[in-house]
């Protein structure tokens, strides 16, 4: 692979202005990203893991540092770096087409013809297995098919960059794992650049090439970054009891409930009692 | 064997009698009760319109009030004999002065009959819509920025907010004074008391759909937002394609109070300005003074009733047909 940077967060800091004087929420926050490499940031709730994914969007602007992709300068959000959200973000009143079709009339205009940019749009609803619901709303089809809805939008952009909030977070197990497969075997066909937000550490470990872990916030930054050599493709039971698999996921349980353990003092009896709990059967999600 | 069968059956026939239960209820809800209540109001209308004196005699029952509705029905048809006649006429006698003399001078006169109840409805119902249309071209395009700027919001709204609880009766001299000093022309294509309800009307029904709208843009979802801002849309399909549609629901629902506010003030303006409409059929029967006058005003009183309810359905199935969001058409 081509060692130089594809995408470089760089000494990223931001600060959020509060009624109680700003709150540095990210102090100095480094990555270098290759071309078509698969970066998972994993990190407790609220340490600033969408606050990153929000600056190399655009959507928020560093206090100090920058991102450059492709050696320019990112200053505003744009179809390139595309997005697919925590909660789908889809236009309610547009069907799956539609919603697809509004991405690609604006970021082809001019480029594919109305023929072409059917073909596009249909060739992108049925990598994420959508070519049965063309004409759905939103409200008729289920949560993991909107989020499917959501990446094929977010692909359709044909970005250098894929940015993805928790995109699995508000699904169940099941729809998670099928969802799961299908990215992988996307990312092997197309080969995209993908930093994906997860709370989930088999998520984590099944699709990264790396992952980063965040230190908790205020002023978070990245605590450790971890290769994944497992070779692809993956298959999710054959990892199961993969020797290399499973201290990956222990380094990164280690560095969630033992480096960056959490200290939530709700109910002090509470807190014990779901410690012991914690250790007993080894959570397999960081709570949310 | 045998038994199982039995329990099918019997659960059959279960399912089937829960069924029935089910067309029942549903039948006593949306047919019987509301007839139920409607004889019980009519009781006791009936009754307590007995007991009441006024010096035009007894308060009108449901009895005299359908009387009165089919007298209002005849009168109108007899009016509307007599237009056809005086037009017949004088198309008669302009032919026989014109084949005596095919240039003499002929005269066509318009039929100046008194309006009755049917025009009034007629022109009420004109008034109203166009009063409500107007309010709603002004207040959509405002609200829409209104809602996509706060500046504006906040210069606006302390403006909106005092203008908002005015009683249409306030309003009326004003307009009255103003569309007689601005509204001069030779031929009018409006009469000026058309314009007086017309402009009376828009200031009071602005209000729910401008407030509605501004409301419905500025709550646009981020998540909406960050999407438009994602795809690089530029303002005019951001506004078109993103903040329109979402803002929608939230339109219609102002635009269906707005119509409710305008068929009510219309009624009100058109009495206080002796404008055209059933206002005013309302103020003349109770300056007549007829022993009949009762009956025919509590006629108008329930045509405008029923009137504003169909009104507030057309909305409903407009918004029904329109608007994307079907959970917010409710009731
Ligand atoms: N727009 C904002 N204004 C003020 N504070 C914010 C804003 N966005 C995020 N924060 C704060 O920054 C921290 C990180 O938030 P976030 O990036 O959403 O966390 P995560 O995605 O890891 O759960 C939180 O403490 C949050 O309250
Ligand atoms: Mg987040």
């Amino acid at each position: 692979m081509n060692s130089k940077a594809h995408l470089e967060i760089s000494g990223v800091s931001i600060e959020f202005p509060t009624p109680n004087g700003p709150f540095q929420a990210l102090d100095n926050v480094n990555l270098k990203i290759k071309k078509g490499e698969f970066i998972s940031l994993i990190g407790h709730s609220g340490c600033g893991k969408s606050t990153v994914l929000n600056i190399v969007a655009g959507l928020y602007q560093a206090t100090k540092g920058g991102v450059l992709l492709d050696s320019k300068v990112v200053t505003e959000p744009g179809p390139e770096r595309a997005v697919v959200f925590q909660n789908h973000s889809l236009l309610p009143w547009l069907t799956t087409y539609q919603n697809v079709e509004l991405a690609v009339k604006q970021v082809f205009k001019g480029k594919k013809s109305k023929a072409e940019m059917k073909e596009w749009i249909e060739h992108n609803l049925s990598l994420v297995h959508m070519s049965h619901a063309l004409d759905k709303r939103p409200d008729e089809i289920s949560g993991g098919m909107k989020q499917r809805v959501g990446i094929a939008r977010a692909l359709a952009m044909e970005p250098s960059v894929l940015l993805m909030d928790e995109p699995f977070g508000a699904l169940d197990a099941l729809t998670r794992a099928h969802l799961q497969d299908s990215l992988m075997e996307i990312q092997a066909t197309l080969g995209n650049t993908v930093i994906m937000i997860t709370h989930d550490v088999d998520e984590a470990v099944l699709l990264s090439d790396r992952i980063v872990m965040m230190t908790n916030g205020p002023s978070a930054t990245v605590g450790e970054v971890l290769d994944i050599e497992l070779e692809r493709p993956r298959d999710r039971i054959a990892l199961a009891d993969h020797e290399k698999y499973n201290s990956y996921r222990q380094q990164v349980l280690s560095f969630l409930y033992e480096k960056q353990k959490k200290v939530e003092p709700i109910n002090p009896a509470q807190t014990n009692l779901s410690k012991v709990a914690s250790k007993a059967d080894e959570p397999k999600q960081v709570s949310a | 064997m045998s038994t199982s069968k039995l329990t099918l059956q019997t659960d059959k026939s279960a399912s089937m009698l829960q069924n029935l239960d089910e067309k029942f209820n549903n039948f006593l809800r949306i047919v019987a009760l509301p007839i139920i209540g409607l004889v019980i109001f009519m009781l006791i209308w009936n009754i307590g319109a007995k007991q009441v004196d006024t010096s035009l005699g007894k308060f009108p029952g449901p009895v005299e009030v359908l009387q009165q509705s089919q007298n209002l029905i005849s009168e109108h048809l007899e009016e509307r004999a007599r237009a056809t006649a005086f037009y017949e006429r004088q198309e008669e006698r302009n032919a026989k002065r014109l084949a005596k003399d095919p240039n003499a001078p002929v005269k066509w006169r318009e039929y100046n009959g008194r309006p009755t109840f049917i025009d009034q409805i007629g022109t009420s119902l004109i008034t109203v819509l166009a009063g409500f249309i107007l309010a709603t071209l002004i207040a959509v395009p405002l609200g829409i920025c209104i809602g996509l700027s706060s500046s504006l919001n906040s210069a606006l709204n302390p403006i909106i907010q005092i203008f908002k609880p005015v009683s249409p009766l306030a309003w009326l001299p004003l307009v009255t004074m103003v569309v007689s000093a601005v509204y001069v022309s030779e031929d009018p294509m409006f009469a000026k008391s058309f314009i007086t309800s017309l402009i009376t009307v828009s200031l009071c029904c602005l209000w729910p759909t401008l407030l509605n709208t501004s409301v419905g843009v500025s709550s646009i979802s981020s998540d909406l937002q960050n999407v438009s801002q994602v795809l690089r849309l530029n303002w005019l399909t951001h506004v078109l394609k993103i903040v329109l549609p979402s803002s929608v629901p939230m339109i219609f629902t102002g635009m269906r109070l707005s119509l409710g506010i305008a068929w009510m003030v219309l009624i009100a303006a058109e009495m206080l300005a002796q404008n055209p409409g059933l206002g005013k059929f309302v103020w003349d029967e109770f300056q007549n003074g007829s022993s009949n006058s009762l009956g025919r005003i509590m006629v108008a009183v329930v045509v405008i009733g029923l009137i504003g309810f169909c009104l507030d359905r057309m909305m409903l199935m407009l918004q029904r047909w329109l608007s994307w969001d079907k959970t917010s058409v409710a009731r």
